[in-house]
């Protein structure tokens, strides 16, 4: 075979770049006490130890910089890493911080990417809801209890259900809506008026669905999509079904 | 440490108090120290069917208000030794209830008793409330019709968020699903929801079918737990209950049609 041969156009290219963002989350450090941040480290990792497995990190030194406070990022990276995250950036960072860094691979980034603090958005709910873990960055909600008759559960972002939604229950986003489980409930995506949101649910038997403010009643549903994957969006200001 | 249990179910009528007093009596009959308590205050029934209506001097509220002691206001069962009733007041209201003093009460007994059994009124306020406030496990008490279904979703849904348990971020309290008033008859005709239809809205670990039975009625108006009626296929259930509570693995009985062969022959009741 030659050389030339193998530039047919009929070999499939064995890589391509393609760009992509990711959510990762942010590790804000505001001590430079190795023990301290250690022990919150693990504090919080302790709250939700399987979203935390393995998880990839950037670390943000800058807030240590304003106030001039010397850290030493190789150490601080050591305690990161003992706990079982993946450190994969640092912004933020001194030049003599960043070299450190780079020389143990790790790149930098910079720091005027947006910086949303995503404290848990969870809004009044007035029955308090089951275990919900809010996915940092996204601000994303994450169910994995049924949700019980009575129970209102409202989430800033998306909001995904691992369990049933019994009927009698509210379930709110200003996002989409995953319901992986029977939906019995009324769900109402884009609450905030986004009419791009969905709802996503593996067995639609709800009393209401609603996204951005359309809505459609259980009577009006199609009794045939029960028990299947379906989506739910907008359409021209109608909402639409559709099976998956 | 005694283990709290709580017999609960949202709606009325469904076999709460019934349930009480059989699983008391059967986990007492066990040899296990075991206290029930009437959380209805202000209709007061425990009493009746645990058929010590008459030898109430003090009651639970008498104790929480620090006017009587436990030991004076406990009666013992007079057929079980190992089994102690605290009566509701009948002149109060729920109001009386308050949480510090019902966790001192359950304190107190905890030290004692090996179970607990707390019968809830109906609803869900404060008596419902304060009856699964402390509790450790949970019988939810369903009958086979939708809207005793509802009620218990939503009495799960209160257990999960509004318990100590929860309010702790402990370990969430067990709840097992007890469906009582079971007719198979019923279910075949399609006049009675199934098991299967019931555990699949509830999604709940089912500890045993109660049958609609006669001799529930009996064993209330005489004042002798249902359990104490050794031939009756509610008595039996409820033994079997106890049984599996306990961890021994008994299959479940009464869901099927009993009739066998040769009742359907001759269609005989």
């Amino acid at each position: 075979m030659s050389k030339d041969a193998q530039k047919t156009p009929y070999s499939p290219p064995a890589l391509e770049f393609k760009s992509s963002t990711f959510s990762v989350p942010v590790l804000v450090i505001s001590s430079n006490d190795l023990i301290i941040i250690q022990q919150q480290l693990e504090a919080k990792i302790k709250l939700a130890p399987e979203f935390f497995k393995n998880s990839p990190l950037v670390l943000d030194v800058q807030e240590l910089n304003k106030q001039n406070i010397e850290a030493d990022v190789v150490a601080i990276l050591e305690v990161v890493r003992k706990l079982g995250l993946l450190p994969i950036g640092i912004r933020g960072g001194n030049p003599e911080q960043n070299e450190k860094a780079l020389g143990l691979g790790i790149p930098l980034h910079s720091i005027h990417t947006s910086t949303t603090t995503v404290d848990a958005k969870k809004t009044a709910t007035p029955t308090p809801e089951p275990e919900t873990k809010d996915l940092l960055q996204t601000g994303t909600t994450l169910i994995t209890q049924p949700i019980r008759s009575g129970q209102r559960i409202y989430a800033a972002g998306d909001l995904i259900i691992v369990s049933q939604v019994s009927a009698g229950t509210e379930i709110l986003a200003e996002g989409n809506i995953h319901v992986y489980g029977t939906l019995r409930g009324r769900a109402l995506a884009g609450v905030q008026g986004n009419t791009e949101a969905r709802i996503f649910c593996s067995d639609l038997q709800a009393e209401l669905i609603s996204i951005a403010g359309n809505y459609k009643i259980s009577e009006d549903l199609n009794q045939e999509v029960r028990g299947k994957l379906i989506q739910i969006y907008l359409e021209n200001r109608a909402l639409v079904i559709k099976e998956i | 440490m005694a283990r709290i249990i709580v017999v609960t179910s949202g709606k009325g009528g469904v076999g709460k108090t019934t349930t009480s007093a059989a699983i008391a009596m059967g986990l007492a009959k066990r040899g296990h120290k075991t206290a029930v308590i009437d959380f209805d205050v202000g209709l007061r029934n425990l009493d009746l069917i645990m058929g010590c209506e008459r030898r109430v001097v003090y009651d639970f509220i008498n104790v929480i208000n620090g006017e009587a002691s436990l030991n004076q206001a406990l009666i013992k069962d007079k057929n079980c030794p190992q089994l102690h009733i605290l009566a509701a007041s009948q002149t109060r209201d729920k109001d009386a209830l308050s949480q510090e003093g019902v966790g001192k009460v359950l304190e107190d007994l905890s030290k004692d008793f090996k179970y607990i059994v707390c019968d809830s009124p109906a609803g869900i306020e404060r008596g419902a409330h304060l009856a699964m406030y402390f509790a450790d496990d949970a019988f939810v008490v369903t009958n086979p019709e939708v809207s005793s279904v509802r009620d218990s979703d939503r009495m799960l849904g209160i257990l999960s968020s509004k318990s100590r348990r929860a309010e702790e971020n402990k370990e969430p309290i067990k709840e097992y699903l007890l469906l009582t008033r079971y007719s198979p008859e019923r279910v075949k005709l399609g006049e009675m929801l199934s098991v299967d239809d019931v555990q699949e809205i509830l999604s709940l670990h089912l500890l045993g079918v109660i049958p609609e039975s006669k001799s529930v009625l009996n064993a209330s108006n005489s004042g002798m737990p249902v359990i104490l009626d050794e031939k009756s296929d509610a008595g039996q259930a409820y033994a079997d209950i106890v049984a599996r509570y306990l961890g021994e693995n008994k299959p479940h009985r009464f869901i099927e049609d009993k009739k066998g062969f040769f009742g359907k022959l001759f269609g005989g009741k």
